[in-house]
């Protein structure tokens, strides 16, 4: 039986008190009834015999301690799901928010889901080819991993993850795919592009959308990513559908996470966040994946801005400790206006070697990609060099590499917003800058891949 | 049995009332799904339990039944190849039974009570045997004889044993105690998991710890029964290190505890280790791997169980006498537990809001670990590597302060060696090994006397470079003598050739200590020969050019079997006499 409480007793930012309580779950959504007969949706954080302490999604402002109800409802947050959610629009509270009408559900879920058994996981292998060549031949994605995008403020990281969703497809199969996107607090604009950008591509009719702008409500953010998650769920794992799952900006997610906590006098961790995010972000992250027996896979990309361009900040860290890897957006690079500006050094994928060989991608994939690291990197390294001592103290090894480093952003890591480069064409570059460097320099390839590819330009020994 | 009474849920923690028979640390079923939950805390008559599942749903009001016994594992054949959670849960069974997804109150015991094993006895009708005693064992693997001990505690003399054919609930043993009772034993031994198992005594370690990692015996070795840390910022290694120490390291049984971390590594491992097999036994690794499986997504108070859990099934083997490691990935993700839990309890926190347990806790963990004279008076050893993952990778923060304490071993994981994919990015100057004599000693009775004079020189080489680095730096490398210059190249060789290894290659993957020596042997051969033909006008560019270089390079794809092609002494003498022939002719 439903109940209705006028016993409100505390109210602290997004969080209220509520005495006297009979009947109340841990996790159960609540009602509250405003003096003007509008209802406000909470969750119960705290459950004591008597008393419950709830947070408000919308907001506590205009709620007043005499006249204002508080229904239990019984049951947590839930979602209503069915086949028809695909191609729709919902608010960050689940609510459509597009002409399309209420959904009829086939079935409710709550939000936070279970979590996978890890004996149930099936390795995720499958190359994802996105058409970027920073991506397909040095971060290879593959089907059901997590990998972010670590950006900064002013840098193209939603086009790039525009890019991706556009292009990417898993070469010679025709499955079932669907894009499911989580707007956290973004600006109008920026959900707009990502709307428009999928309309266009023709890809929104088998998109599912959760939009929370900046203006809605900070607590609701909380509750979209578990919405993606539980939709993409369903997609995957019910109706074997692969699933790309993009949620951005997972920092306005941290930042709303901070509030409550504060609100709840909780003792602070690492700049003010509460000491349980790192467990908070990994049930998001882990819920991605794929599962023996089933079709569908879930593949996530989260897109968080690093404040200040720092890794060290406790967002980008801990999502880097839970995430398989990550995309790292370099300013300097987007300064020399190469695109995309991703920076392959700091950048990973841990699942890359399942998904990249013979059968796969091609048998020199691990080689190549090992050597254009190495030499990437050394190629850096005397590009610093060489603006402390000048081009002229190089010695010949180290200008081959300085060569290198500048035809390697400018041809392997830079191209266009509509180029969509095969696994062949982005391993066939790749050669042709090794071949800027002395085969004896490539130590990282085996020599039966350096005779049938390395393309000798009369700079060997 | 005895019921109370919900009164407060928050997250992972609830408060009871009405248990006065409740003891600290005891396992208690909440609600009416019977969840698992632990008491770790009382308050005249609340009750603090944390609870090992997710609390959705849970009301005040809904009952609290006490176990009667504290959180503990059981142990007995069955538990190689298994994988569990946190709380010795079988996740293959759960998932045979419920799906794929862990739903709550799950209530599967971890081993089968129905699988029949052949109990082979060792002792005979008459023998007095006491606590740690083996009475006879169960072949569980091919390669591994599980034994059946005398259960902490007990003593007596055997009444019945016979060979049969028995689930681990069967009486295989009858003992006559010394107060003429009649004790029945069966295969399957109940411990608490943070009451460390009893041992003769413990004694200082005297083995070095093969790994087939280069970087690790050779520069930073472990002892067995030695501890060991790394520490570093994500993406440098950490799981591939630990992984790849799962799989070649020198055990006869290796606990892996996923603590915390990400569920496809725990996959990786599944579906990997059945198809590895060992280079000394040739047995498929599985076959002597136990997984505890807690990932980040599991209930968190489960997480801070996992480690206890894990050590626990590890010491139990180590009392049979056997080699085990157990690696604990991560164990920031275990002291975040413990904050988490901690900051639930509102008890005052110390640095970074971690409990001022902290490095209690961390201790005496990493203290269970060690070389013991188990109870059957026998060498046993447990060695326990547990991954670091300090945020922002800052090695100040508490849990990789209060583990270093601890540890004898120290690896340093550095991010600018993983960038550049120089892995394992263990990084040669920062790291350490307190274990460094007692391998030196081993290895040069074992493998090669000049093992050690091999190591320092190369080590100083390293050292070497990188105060030269520092000039390149300012001035280039003109600036720099020959001598200086070939410091650099043989530095660069040794990280290149030697330190760089391979995970993912068939053959490198895995260096035994008699390759690894004569790896670096080479290098270093090199190196002394060049000094001395430098002083004959050799330059190190020419050095630069030797064909051999490339062939040094080569060694780590040559497999074990070809062990004599390693050795590259003759060719590389070869070199330098070639140089010197053609350098006196174009001088003449």
């Amino acid at each position: 039986m439903i109940k209705e409480y006028k016993t409100l007793c505390d109210i602290a930012g997004p969080i209220i008190v509520a005495d006297g309580i009979e009947e109340c779950s841990f996790g159960e959504l609540v009602e509250i009834i405003l003096p003007d007969g509008s209802v406000r949706k909470g969750e119960v954080l705290e459950a004591k015999s008597n008393r419950a302490l709830v947070q408000i999604y919308e907001g506590t402002e205009d709620l007043n301690m005499g006249n204002t109800r508080i229904r239990f409802t019984g049951k947590p947050v839930e979602i209503k799901l069915s086949p028809d959610i695909i191609g729709r629009i919902f608010s960050g509270f689940g609510e459509p928010i597009d002409q399309g009408g209420p959904i009829i559900a086939e079935t409710t879920k709550s939000i936070l889901g279970d979590p996978i058994n890890p004996y149930a996981r099936d390795y995720p292998s499958e190359f994802i080819q996105t058409g970027i060549s920073a991506i397909d031949g040095l971060n290879t994605l593959v089907r059901g991993q997590k990998l972010p995008i670590f950006s900064g403020a002013g840098l193209p990281h939603n086009d790039l993850a525009l890019q991706i969703a556009r292009q990417a497809k898993v070469l010679g199969k025709q499955d079932r795919f669907a894009v499911v996107f989580g707007a956290i607090g973004v600006t109008f604009e920026e959900s707009n592009q990502f709307i428009e950008s999928l309309r266009d591509s023709g890809a929104l009719e088998r998109s599912v959308l959760f939009i929370n702008l900046a203006s809605d409500p900070v607590i609701e953010r909380i509750s979209v990513p578990r919405f993606v998650m539980t939709t993409a769920e369903y997609l995957a794992f019910e109706l074997d559908i692969h699933v790309l799952v993009i949620l951005t900006d997972i920092t306005n997610y941290c930042e709303a996470l901070r509030e409550v906590a504060a609100a709840r006098k909780e003792i602070p961790g690492r700049r003010g966040y509460p000491g349980y995010m790192y467990t908070n972000l990994a049930s998001i992250y882990e819920r991605c994946g794929r599962i023996k027996g089933k079709k569908g896979s879930i593949t996530t990309m989260p897109i968080l801005t690093m404040p200040d361009d720092d890794k060290t900040h406790p967002i980008p860290d801990l999502s880097g400790y839970i995430t398989e890897g990550q995309i790292f957006v370099s300013r300097s690079l987007h300064a020399k206006s190469i695109y995309p500006p991703i920076d392959v050094l700091p950048s990973l994928s841990r699942l890359k070697d399942k998904g990249i060989g013979k059968d796969k991608t091609r048998e020199d994939h691990a080689n190549v990609m090992n050597q254009l690291f190495a030499a990437y990197a050394r190629g850096r390294e005397v590009q610093e060099l060489a603006v402390i001592l000048g081009e002229s103290a190089l010695t010949p090894t180290d200008k081959h590499y300085m060569k290198f480093a500048d035809a390697f952003e400018k041809h392997y890591v830079n191209q266009g917003f509509f180029e969509d480069r095969s696994i062949q064409e982005t391993m066939d570059i790749g050669w042709e800058m090794l071949s800027i460097l002395p085969a004896s320099e490539l130590t990282r390839v085996k020599d039966e891949f350096i005779q049938q590819y390395y393309q000798s330009k009369g700079n060997e020994k | 049995m005895e019921y109370g009474k919900i009164v407060s849920i928050s997250g992972p923690l609830i408060i009871a009332e009405n248990l006065p028979d409740s003891k600290m640390y005891e396992v208690v079923r909440v609600g009416k799904e019977k969840l698992f939950g632990e008491i770790i805390e009382m308050h005249g008559k609340q009750v603090f339990i944390q609870c090992y599942e997710e609390t959705l749903g849970l009301k005040p009001g809904e009952p609290v039944q006490l176990e009667g016994f504290p959180l503990s594992v059981q142990l007995g054949p069955g538990l190689i190849s298994s994988i569990y959670d946190g709380i010795q849960r079988p996740l293959e069974l759960i998932f045979d039974q419920f799906g794929s997804f862990i739903a709550r109150g799950i209530d599967v015991p971890p081993l089968s009570s129905k699988k029949t094993w052949k109990f082979i006895p060792l002792k005979q009708k008459g023998d007095e045997v006491s606590a740690g005693d083996k009475m006879g064992y169960v072949q569980e693997t091919p390669s591994l004889k599980h034994y059946i001990m005398v259960p902490p505690g007990i003593q007596g003399t055997i009444v019945e044993i016979k060979e049969v054919e028995a689930t681990i609930q069967d009486t295989v043993v009858i003992l006559r105690t010394k107060d003429e009772e009649k004790m029945e034993i069966n295969m399957v031994q109940t411990w608490p998991v943070r009451r460390k198992r009893p041992v003769k005594h413990k004694i200082v370690p005297n083995k070095p710890f093969v790994t087939g990692q280069r970087v690790v015996d050779t520069f930073f070795p472990v002892a067995e029964g030695g501890t060991a840390c790394v520490p570093g910022p994500f993406g440098s290694g950490k799981t591939v290190i630990q992984h790849q120490l799962a799989k070649w390291a020198d055990a006869d049984i290796i606990v892996y505890v996923g603590c915390g971390e990400r569920g496809n590594e725990m996959t990786d491992v599944l579906m990997e280790f059945p198809h590895l097999k060992d280079p000394k036994t040739g047995r498929f690794l599985m076959e002597r791997t136990v997984l505890i499986a807690n990932t980040s997504n599991m209930p968190v108070a489960a997480r801070e169980a996992s480690v206890f859990s894990g050590i626990t099934i590890a010491e139990y083997f180590r009392d049979m006498g056997y080699k085990v490691a157990l690696m604990a990935d991560s164990t920031s993700r275990w002291a975040e537990a413990m904050r988490e839990i901690s900051g639930r309890l509102e008890e005052m926190p110390g640095e970074e809001g971690y409990p001022a347990y902290l490095s209690s806790r961390i201790a005496s963990f990493y203290e269970r670990a060690g070389k013991v004279q188990t109870l059957a008076d026998e060498p046993g050893s447990l060695s326990v590597i547990g991954a670091v993952s300090p945020p922002g990778g800052d090695l100040s923060e508490p849990v990789v302060q209060s583990t270093l304490r601890v540890v004898k071993v120290f690896w340093s994981l550095e991010a600018t060696l993983a960038y550049a994919r120089h892995f394992p990015a263990i990084h040669w100057l920062n790291s350490y090994s307190l274990y460094q004599k007692l391998a030196d000693q081993n290895f040069e009775k074992e493998v090669d006397a000049r093992w050690s004079k091999d190591r320092e020189m190369a080590m100083s080489i390293l050292q070497k470079e990188a105060e030269l680095q520092e000039i390149v730096r300012l001035v280039g490398t003109d600036a720099l003598s020959e001598k200086e210059k070939l410091v650099l190249l043989t530095a660069k060789s040794i990280k290149e050739d030697f330190l760089h290894q391979n995970a993912f290659d068939d053959v490198d993957t895995y260096t035994s200590p008699q390759k690894q020596f004569l790896m670096l042997h080479n290098i270093i051969y090199l190196h002394q020969l060049a000094e001395q033909y430098i002083e004959k006008g050799l330059n190190t560019h020419e050095v630069e050019n030797f064909a051999i270089r490339e062939k040094i390079g080569r060694v780590k794809y040559i497999p074990e079997s070809e062990m004599e092609r390693c050795n590259l002494a003759d060719p590389i003498k070869e070199s330098f006499e070639k140089w010197e022939t053609q350098h006196k002719e174009s001088s003449q």
